[in-house]
């Protein structure tokens, strides 16, 4: 038998591939979609099919059109993590053709212009998810009433999930209503402890079932720290950011502001601090840097969900973030073995 | 028609300001380059070959920096080329074949028992590379030479060979991998093709 | 197991399959002596040694062989007796695959010990002794590159030291050799960790061990103590982890401290020794024995028997792995160190060297095939595992986009390849291949760099010289136009016919005038600096005879002094006035010949060029290409006319000088000129008949048939040419025949060798011949036939030369 001649090492750590990777981080997503699934229908999971199928072709056309191995590519799951992390972000409710439109989007635009996999600057997912919320407002911040409040067994029937996504025109009717976040910034005037009085959408049983959804986010992502796919430093950063402005202005103005308990447990708190920012590829690369880059998140998120023109920030605050990541970058390099001071910037020719 | 007015006084004034800074941050933080054609020069392979229709490396410097193109220097080849577009930031074209091809590098070697001693390759060597003296032979410092080639044409009786400096243990080194696709094992690079199409 | 010493942390790391125990099944292994020992000559780092034996000697066991060749170098000796069997480039164990000079021993099997030299009273000798006793028996560091060690310790005698760390850990999976060897020869080992103390006198010793080891850990508490040494030399066990054996990670884990970028644990006062080193050191300085053996750990799937050998250097691999049964369709990689930064081996002829610490010999089952590289998804699991705290996706992402200045910005050369990114790499990124590539590119661009600016300052120095050759000369034209005149006016006047003689007087006369004066005060200092000299030379033999040591030594450095202006005022004088020419043109016909050799070689010119405007023509298609060709032709008779004349010229003179000469001596210089002279003319028709040959061809590739080229005479004069080579060559014959006479009368010609000689000639015309023609086959298809039969002609002419010349070599091997 002829020899090989490989530089080292010459060992691999089994199994864990990039695939592998993939798949773990679809598997943590479980938990979540059990519970919104559960809550709000069977929406969410349709979503994801949809999801996954728009990928994958958008994926194998332009890696034929790349002229690059169609089934090597398609094997690293990454497609169907975005997908799925789409599938899960959209409301339950949205028309079929807008969930395919955000996925062909984030493959395409996103992801595969850019030189595919570990090249785009921005997380696809939340390319996607920004691009239909931007042209398809109206859809995109209505979300299903949970089952208890809507108190209609009918939301969570596979028919119902059916036609509401495959019908010709976006239902709008008396099953949906808007996020407990997107009801919050449109009290219009009211008090606080009003408008959780009195409005609908920010009814204890609505709200719990956004603690549910988050506190499935939460431990999804708890196993995926647990089996070291992330590191702590980006999520802890995010939620503690996040927590310490809700804090801040609550103190100042307890009357206006939501507790920091409602910001965490509310919208995509959990699932944009574990599943979104924590994409690699778009995220800082070291873990001083993942610190500042979740640290910016939150604080962007808070922003935006307060005075800024949509109910939810995650997507916008991970995109804002993804613009920085490379200049975080260049200023937080760790100190490397052997040297005083870590490196700063991109100053060429101290090097030496 | 006022609110206008203040607006674009208002822009005046800043661009005004941001200028002064501007120029300020000029003066105050200039760095002092060498010269265009010195940096020029500093990254062509001063071979001296003339390849480029130049005589010598800088006079060519001189004419890159008059905007003649950039891909002329055979003995640099792509990645003189590529650093000749990075530093003027143009676009790196490929070398031009009609000033001579890039080859692998080489040194001149005199057959010493042929040489007639005419010193005709000393008065060409741009680099003074060449040993000897009128009727003895001749002999090249192989540490000195560039491989420039201007050596073999005057030696009438062609004892000048250009001989490929070969790779010892001490100068070999690991290709670039070929990236993402293939399979690290005993190929060698050429006949590595990528799992296109056919990949399971 | 308890530590001696506090153990610090060191960032990353990785916990790869530990496969240790396969290989500690058997006890040490001895295999026997293979048919021949391959000894490389650059076993270390630095300069290759340099032989001291020749093929043919012979050699006893231990007795040097190659002695280090500069600062960086080594000694080597022979690992048994026997007889240098070869001293030849082989195969050794390089990642890359290349040969390299090697001494090859032939073993009696006899194994008869030189006599030797140990130190046992080293704690009375002076370190400095110990040192090079060190370095002349080829120790070197046995755990990494082959440092030489005494130039290691060396550092330690300028600074402060504050630890001796002594490198057991042997982190990387698979390797028992370190394991096995403190097992062994423990108490040869802490002998050797004292001698290294005496050298170094080092604050503190640390052992560093890994924890797995709990054996080797036991039996060295135990020696330690019975010696009462556990107060001076500490153990420190630290925890499995890859590379706790770096030595920067080891320095970090038991001192806290970082051997900055760039620099040496030397420079924190601290030395790194591994434990075979240690031995190595007692074997030298006690036994008295060379470094010429070590423990290799013999292991992997493919083997039946891993285990450690005691094994000398220069042993094949491929008899180790027989001697540890090895199934070699098993076999799928050969690996030269351990699984981590081991380098893959092609040759299993490759020899054990001084660095080898292990031959892995793994299937394909255990060291699978790594899979296909993916994108990297920047997961930061290799940032994890670098233990120099490194980014290695950046640096992946430099390295392979070109992008070096940002690659060394984020520390690429304080990589220490260890692998550990590669390790946990989900998209199976050969990341260490990567980064070398980037370093060795890196390297060679700086390399280059530096060679560019010297080739740039010779340039610019040639420039200016020439400048002011061509400004002294015309200084100097400008001098001799007023004094001399006349001699101007005589080099425009003079009969072109005698040029030559003209110019070398004018030159004289021109000159004298100019320089008179100067060569005139040159002499006279001259004249004094060798009186001078006379005196001092007087008074150093006095000085010698009555034995006035400290005034010998005085004159004598006068005496040099003097030597060295006499020498100049020399030099000098011969610049300002040449020693006068005209006796070397004392043969006309010489002048004659010379001229006509210019002439020939302006011929010659013309032809060249005209041949050159040719081929622009016909690049261009331009109209004036006959006129061209037509001119080429009669330029060319001119070329070979003046060259026959020229021929004609130089037998003349031959002849001429052949009839004056009278005495033997004097034939004989004259011969040997003649000799020359007519090599020279050969050489000058053999040029002219390959340009002849390539105008042929080229005429041939531009289509033209074979009659257009009879017409245009070339081959007639190439026949011509040949003719007048001939005849060259025989008078040379001649010549040389005369010469031998005059010089050695007993001496017989040989006429022998001169046909081997022609035999060789036509040989190599045949093959140069065939050579070309196959060119031109590839050139022009279409005549591919024709030019087949040519070739077989040639093909036999060329045998039946080679049989000729074989008969010929033959019988005079006979004679
Ligand atoms: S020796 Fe010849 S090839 Fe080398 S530098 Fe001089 S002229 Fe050029
Ligand atoms: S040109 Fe050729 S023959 Fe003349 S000195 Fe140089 S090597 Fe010798
Ligand atoms: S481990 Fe591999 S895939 Fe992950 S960041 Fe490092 S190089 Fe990229
Ligand atoms: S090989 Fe270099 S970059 Fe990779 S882990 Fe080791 S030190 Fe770090």
């Amino acid at each position: 038998m002829a020899l090989l001649r490989i530089t080292s090492p010459h060992t691999q750590r089994a199994g864990r591939k990039t695939s592998w990777v993939m798949l773990m981080v679809i598997a943590a997503t479980i938990p979540g979609l059990v519970v919104q699934t559960a809550l709000f229908g069977w929406g969410t999971l349709i979503n994801i099919l949809i999801a996954v199928a728009a990928a994958l072709v958008s994926e194998a056309i332009i890696l034929k059109m790349r002229q690059r191995s169609i089934g090597f590519f398609l094997k690293d799951y990454s497609a169907v993590l975005t997908a799925v992390l789409l599938g899960l972000a959209l409301p339950p409710s949205v028309p079929w053709w807008l969930t395919v439109t955000a996925v062909s989007f984030a493959i395409i635009f996103a992801k595969q212009v850019y030189g595919g996999l570990g090249n785009n600057p921005f997380n696809p997912a939340m390319v996607g998810y920004a691009i239909v919320l931007v042209s398809f407002p109206v859809p995109m911040t209505q979300w299903l009433g949970s089952a208890d409040v809507v108190a209609t067994q009918d939301t969570l029937s596979f028919v119902h999930s059916i036609a509401a996504i495959f019908s010709s025109a976006p239902v709008i009717d008396g099953y949906t209503m808007a996020t407990p976040l997107d009801a919050f910034k449109h009290k219009e005037g009211l008090m606080s402890s009003e408008a959780f009085a009195s409005v609908e959408a920010l009814s204890s049983g609505n709200l719990s079932s956004w603690f549910y959804v988050n506190m499935a986010y939460l431990a999804g992502g708890l196993a995926l720290l647990y089996f070291r796919i992330i590191t702590w430093h980006t999520p802890v950063a995010l939620l503690g950011a996040l927590a310490v402005m809700a804090s801040l202005f609550y103190m100042i103005d307890a009357s206006n502001a939501a507790t920091p308990y409602f910001h965490l447990t509310t919208g995509a708190a959990m699932f944009g601090a574990f599943f979104i920012a924590t994409d690699p590829v778009s995220s800082c690369t070291s873990n001083k840097g993942k610190l500042f880059y979740g640290c910016g998140i939150g604080v962007l998120i808070f922003i935006i969900r307060t005075w800024g023109g949509y109910p939810d920030a995650v997507a916008f605050a991970v995109l804002l973030m993804n613009f920085a990541a490379p200049f975080i970058d260049y200023y937080s390099q760790p100190r490397a073995y052997g040297h005083k001071k870590a490196k700063k910037g991109l100053k060429i020719g101290d090097s030496q | 028609m006022t609110t206008i007015l203040i607006a674009v006084g208002i822009l005046l004034v800043l661009s005004l300001i941001f200028g002064a800074i501007l120029g300020f941050a000029n003066v105050r933080f200039h760095v002092e380059g060498d010269p265009i054609v010195a940096q020029i020069d500093a990254i062509l392979p001063q071979t001296q070959c003339g390849q480029c229709g130049h005589p010598g490396c800088r006079p060519y410097a001189e004419a890159i920096a008059n905007g003649e193109a950039i891909n002329h220097c055979p003995p640099g080849g792509q990645a003189t080329i590529q650093a000749l577009a990075d530093l003027l930031d143009v676009e790196a074209i490929p070398l031009d074949g009609d000033h001579g091809e890039e080859t692998a590098k080489r040194v001149a070697v005199i057959r010493e028992d042929e040489c007639i001693g005419c010193t005709k390759c000393i008065q060409a060597c741009p680099v003074d590379a060449i040993l000897g003296a009128a009727k003895q032979m001749h002999t090249v410092i192989a540490d000195e030479c560039t491989g420039c080639d201007l050596c073999i044409d005057p030696c009438p009786v062609d004892c000048i060979d250009m001989v490929e400096i070969g790779v010892t243990t001490k100068t070999w080194s690991w290709d670039k991998p070929v990236g993402p696709m293939s399979r690290p094992g005993n190929l060698i690079a050429s006949d590595r093709q990528p799992l296109m199409e056919a990949s399971h | 197991m308890p530590s001696d010493v506090t153990v610090f942390e060191f960032h990353g790391g990785i916990h790869p399959e530990q496969n240790k125990t396969q290989s500690l099944q058997l006890p040490l292994g001895n295999p026997k002596l293979p048919d021949e020992l391959v000894l490389p000559l650059g076993q270390h780092i630095g300069q290759m040694s340099r032989p001291l034996v020749k093929v043919g000697d012979r050699v006893l066991k231990g007795q040097t062989i190659a002695i280090n060749n500069g600062f960086l170098s080594s000694f080597l000796h022979a690992p048994t007796s026997g007889r240098i069997s070869a001293i030849e480039e082989r195969a050794i164990a390089h990642p890359s695959g290349l040969s390299d000079l090697c001494i090859i021993i032939e073993p009696d099997n006899k194994e008869t010990w030189c006599e030797l030299r140990p130190m046992p009273l080293w704690q009375e000798s002076t370190k400095t002794d110990v040192l090079t006793y060190l370095a002349e028996m080829g120790i070197v560091g046995m755990g990494g590159a082959g440092f030489p060690t005494q130039v290691k310790l060396q550092g330690a005698q300028k600074n402060d030291l504050d630890y001796l760390i002594i490198n057991a850990a042997e982190c990387e999976p698979y390797i028992t050799a370190d394991d096995m060897l403190i097992r062994e020869k423990t108490s040869h080992l802490v002998q050797g960790i004292q001698i290294l103390q005496f050298l170094v006198e080092a604050n503190n010793v640390i052992i560093g061990i890994e924890d797995n080891k709990e054996k080797a850990i036991e039996l060295l508490q135990n020696e330690l103590r019975v010696r009462q040494l556990d107060k001076q030399i500490k153990i420190a066990v630290v925890p499995t982890k890859y590379p706790s054996g770096g030595e920067k990670q080891l320095i970090q884990l038991l001192t806290d401290r970082e051997v900055p970028s760039g620099k040496h644990p030397i420079d924190i006062g601290i030395i790194c020794q591994n434990v075979g080193t240690c031995s190595a050191i007692y074997d030298a300085v006690v036994l008295g024995q060379p470094l010429i053996s070590r423990i290799t750990t013999l292991t992997g799937a493919a083997l039946e028997h891993p285990q450690n050998v005691e094994v000398l250097l220069g042993t094949p691999i491929e008899h180790l792995l027989n001697y540890a049964g090895c199934d070699h369709s098993q076999l799928q990689r050969l690996i030269m160190g351990g699984p981590m930064m081991g380098f893959t081996l092609e040759n299993q002829q490759a020899p054990i060297i001084k660095t080898t610490n292990c031959i892995l010999a793994g299937s394909a089952k255990e060291l699978p095939q790594p899979e296909p590289e993916q994108a990297c998804i920047r997961c930061g699991m290799c940032e994890q595992a670098c233990p120099a705290s490194l980014l290695p996706q950046q640096l992946l992402w430099f390295t392979k986009s070109q992008e070096f200045e940002k690659a060394e910005h984020y520390n690429l050369f304080d990589c220490i390849e260890c692998g550990a990114c590669s390790y946990v790499c989900p998209s199976s990124i050969p990341l260490v291949q990567y980064y070398r590539h980037g370093k060795s590119a890196i390297r060679e661009a700086r390399d280059a760099t530096i060679k560019s600016d010297h080739a740039k300052l010779r340039f610019e120095a040639r420039k200016a010289r020439q400048e002011a050759e061509a400004a002294e000369k015309e200084a100097k034209r400008l001098a001799r136009k007023k004094p001399a005149p006349k001699a101007d006016k005589a080099k425009v006047d003079a009969p072109t016919n005698d040029v030559t003689t003209a110019k070398a007087d004018n030159a004289n006369k021109a000159e004298k005038p100019a320089n008179n004066e100067a060569s005139k005060k040159l002499k006279i200092d001259l004249a004094i600096a060798k009186a001078k000299m006379k005196k001092l030379e007087k008074a150093l033999t006095a000085a010698q005879e009555e034995t006035r040591t400290e005034e010998i030594n005085q004159l004598q450095t006068e005496v040099n002094e003097q030597k060295n202006t006499i020498q100049q005022l020399e030099d000098e004088l011969t610049k300002v006035a040449p020693p006068a020419k005209v006796t070397k043109v004392a043969n006309p016909n010489e002048a004659g010949v010379k001229q006509l050799k210019i002439d020939a070689a302006i011929a010659k010119a013309s032809v060249k060029k005209l041949e050159k405007a040719i081929k622009k023509a016909e690049d261009i298609n331009a109209p004036e290409l006959e006129t061209l060709k037509s001119q080429l032709t009669p330029a060319i008779l001119r070329a070979n006319e003046l060259e026959k004349s020229l021929a004609s010229a130089q037998e003349a003179a031959a002849k001429s000088s052949d009839s004056t000469a009278t005495q033997a001596e004097e034939l004989s210089e004259q011969a040997k000129a003649d000799t020359k002279k007519l090599k020279i003319d050969i050489a000058i028709a053999n040029a002219a008949i390959k340009k002849a040959k390539k105008n042929i061809d080229a005429m041939k590739a531009e289509g033209q048939d074979d009659a257009a080229i009879d017409a245009s005479g070339l081959p007639q004069k190439l026949a011509e040419h040949e003719a007048n080579i001939t005849g060259l060559q025989q008078k040379l014959t001649d010549l040389t025949a005369t010469d031998s006479k005059t010089e050695k009368p007993s001496a017989e010609v040989n006429p022998l060798a001169d046909k081997i000689k022609k035999q060789k000639i036509a040989v190599a015309l045949a093959k140069a011949q065939i050579s070309k023609l196959t060119k031109r086959m590839e050139k022009e298809p279409e005549k591919a036939a024709e030019i087949q039969l040519e070739i077989e002609a040639k093909q036999a002419a060329q045998t039946t030369a080679e049989t000729e010349l074989a008969q010929l070599l033959n019988t005079q091997e006979k004679n």
